[in-house]
């Protein structure tokens, strides 16, 4: 049963002030916060098991591989992939990103098209102009409308025998919004083009099912899902990461190495060169367990009444204009108030002890399209309350009365 | 009035307000009231780079010292670069690579000296500074 009156007080860091105030922590979409379950499985990690791992013949060192890729085997289960190896640890979705941008850039060549969506973070941008400007395949962008939905018909149109790939967020992390990838993927399949989706603002509201999405590439980060900063994962289709080239050479990655030829481990050794985050992935483990125990189904339903909660209440407040009022989208709210800037509300919040993101969220082209500087974004999670919806609301009041 | 007798006025001032909602509301009046900066001056060259509001700066000498104008779209932010041109403009150039801004903390602002607000006191400070930096090598 959810109770969130239960699940709050699995969160230290929810019983604390901010400036003098009991902390409203409305800032998830950028990180979300770690219940005591995962703080004990990194204290327990230092405390007993810490150690290199795959290499030393100790216990110590056994015991902390046995943990780690135990923890690949909960992440695969998660995610349902079809094999442990097709689950690469990163340090997170950006890196998951490189990783599979730099593969590509041997594949790719003059006249290729990669397509991407007009609701990415800087980070899904940025990789795929560096790949063009390599390779000189050619950058598609899918349009975006009012609402903050992609326009699906004209995707449409973009794709074509020369896409090789096509790279969309699951959800936006500036205005929430959940987009089609299940039509996404049919219709680059269609044309024989792999799909990178980005997961990192999917993964906290919902359970993705690889196999059943037929996702060629699904990138997550384990710090929004309540685990630590710092480490992720990078699901790939096995034979599509046998195509792809190591990323990074170094300890871990090789199989046997000489001055003549060096012949790489296979995977997921192969892309996870160096001593990697061994804790952060053991507690990226116990978070989804930790997610798993509270129910994705339960999480879904609980952070839908906040969003809906929200929304009202913030309507109610004369000026106050919603970015990103698709039908699809999970609990992220990014809002102005008319004439104000972003940044002295958010500032405003602050003193009374909201957490808020304000800014252009790493996706300035967003921004370009609704012509404002950027937002005030409020995104849920499942420990948030309706009170603290309320503190949030009577804030914005208050930053309205001061600042206009 | 040197910079450090503009600074002890303006310490004084927020000693008499009560709360951070009578400090900020001060600031904000500030960021109201003032035109700050001629429209000819708000180009990007003028531009201190950061991600969240955007913050104009202009420098001019006049008989040795160094005048400052500036603005910014952030109603906050526009208070506290009045509060900073009031302590900074009219000085020399010396004085102005010289002085220190403890005073910020004095007030109770110390949270726009973090490193992490993109467009906070620090980053205009280092521009005022290397503006009068500039001026006071072509005095030399």
């Amino acid at each position: 049963m959810f109770k969130v009156e239960n699940i709050r007080k699995d969160f230290p860091i929810l019983s604390r002030q901010v400036n003098g105030k009991p902390l409203v922590y409305f800032d998830n979409a950028a990180t979300s916060q770690t219940p005591q379950q995962v703080i004990d499985v990194i204290v327990d990690y230092y405390s007993n098991y810490n150690a290199n791992i795959h290499r030393g013949v100790h216990a110590l060192s056994q015991e902390a591989t046995d943990l780690y890729e135990q923890a690949r085997y909960k992440i695969q289960a998660h995610f349902n992939a079809k094999h442990a190896h097709e689950i690469i640890y990163t340090s997170g979705t950006t890196h998951g990103i490189n990783l599979v941008a730099n593969g590509f850039s041997t594949i790719l060549k003059k006249g290729d098209e990669i397509i991407v969506s007009a609701l990415e973070h800087h980070s899904n941008i940025v990789p795929w102009q560096m790949l063009c400007e390599r390779t000189g395949a050619s950058l598609k962008v899918i349009p975006m409308n009012q609402n903050g939905e992609l326009e699906i018909k004209a995707f449409e149109t973009l794709i074509n025998q020369n896409t090789k790939l096509v790279f969309v967020n699951h959800i936006s992390n500036a205005l929430g919004t959940i987009n089609p990838i299940e039509h996404i993927i049919k219709k680059a399949h269609e044309v024989g083009a792999a799909v990178l989706v980005d997961g990192a603002q999917s993964s906290p509201h919902i359970k993705p099912d690889v196999q059943a999405l037929d996702v060629d590439f699904y990138v997550v980060s384990a710090h929004k899902m309540c685990g630590p900063t710092g480490v992720g994962v990078l699901y790939g289709k096995e034979d599509w990461l046998n195509k792809l080239p190591p990323y990074q050479g170094g300890g871990e990655m090789i199989a046997e190495v000489t001055f003549e030829k060096t012949t790489y481990a296979a995977l997921p050794h192969k892309f996870e060169a160096g001593t990697p985050n061994i804790c952060g992935g053991i507690a990226f483990g116990a978070a989804i367990d930790y997610m798993n125990a509270v129910g994705f189904d339960a999480i879904a339903a609980y952070e839908h009444e906040l969003l809906k909660y929200a929304t009202n209440k913030l309507l109610e407040i004369e000026g106050l204009k919603i970015y990103g009022t698709s039908k699809h989208k999970t609990s992220v709210i990014s809002f102005n108030l008319e004439g104000i800037h972003p940044y002295d509300v958010g500032t405003i919040l602050d003193k009374l002890g909201v957490a808020v993101r304000t800014g252009h969220h790493c996706a300035q082209p967003i921004m370009d399209y609704f012509k404002i500087p950027g937002t005030v974004r409020a995104s849920f999670a499942f420990y948030n309350t309706k009170s603290e919806i309320d503190i949030l609301v009577e804030g914005v009041k208050k930053a309205k009365m001061m600042l206009s | 009035m040197t910079i450090e007798e503009i600074q002890n006025e303006i310490i004084d001032e927020f000693s008499m307000f009560e709360d951070w909602e009578e400090r900020y509301q001060y600031m904000i009046d500030l960021g109201k009231d003032l035109p700050l900066i001629d429209d000819q001056y708000k180009t990007d060259n003028n531009i201190i780079k950061g991600c969240q509001s955007k913050v104009w700066v202009h420098a001019e000498m006049n008989d040795d010292k160094v005048d400052f104008t500036a603005d910014s779209d952030a109603i906050i932010t526009k208070g506290i670069i009045a509060i900073l041109i009031r302590v900074f403009s009219n000085q020399h150039p010396k004085d102005i690579i010289e002085a220190n801004t403890d005073f910020i903390d004095k007030i109770g602002l110390k949270e726009h000296l973090s490193p992490t607000r993109a467009n906070g006191l620090v980053s205009m400070v280092k521009q005022l500074k290397m503006y009068a930096i500039a001026y006071q090598t072509q005095l030399k």
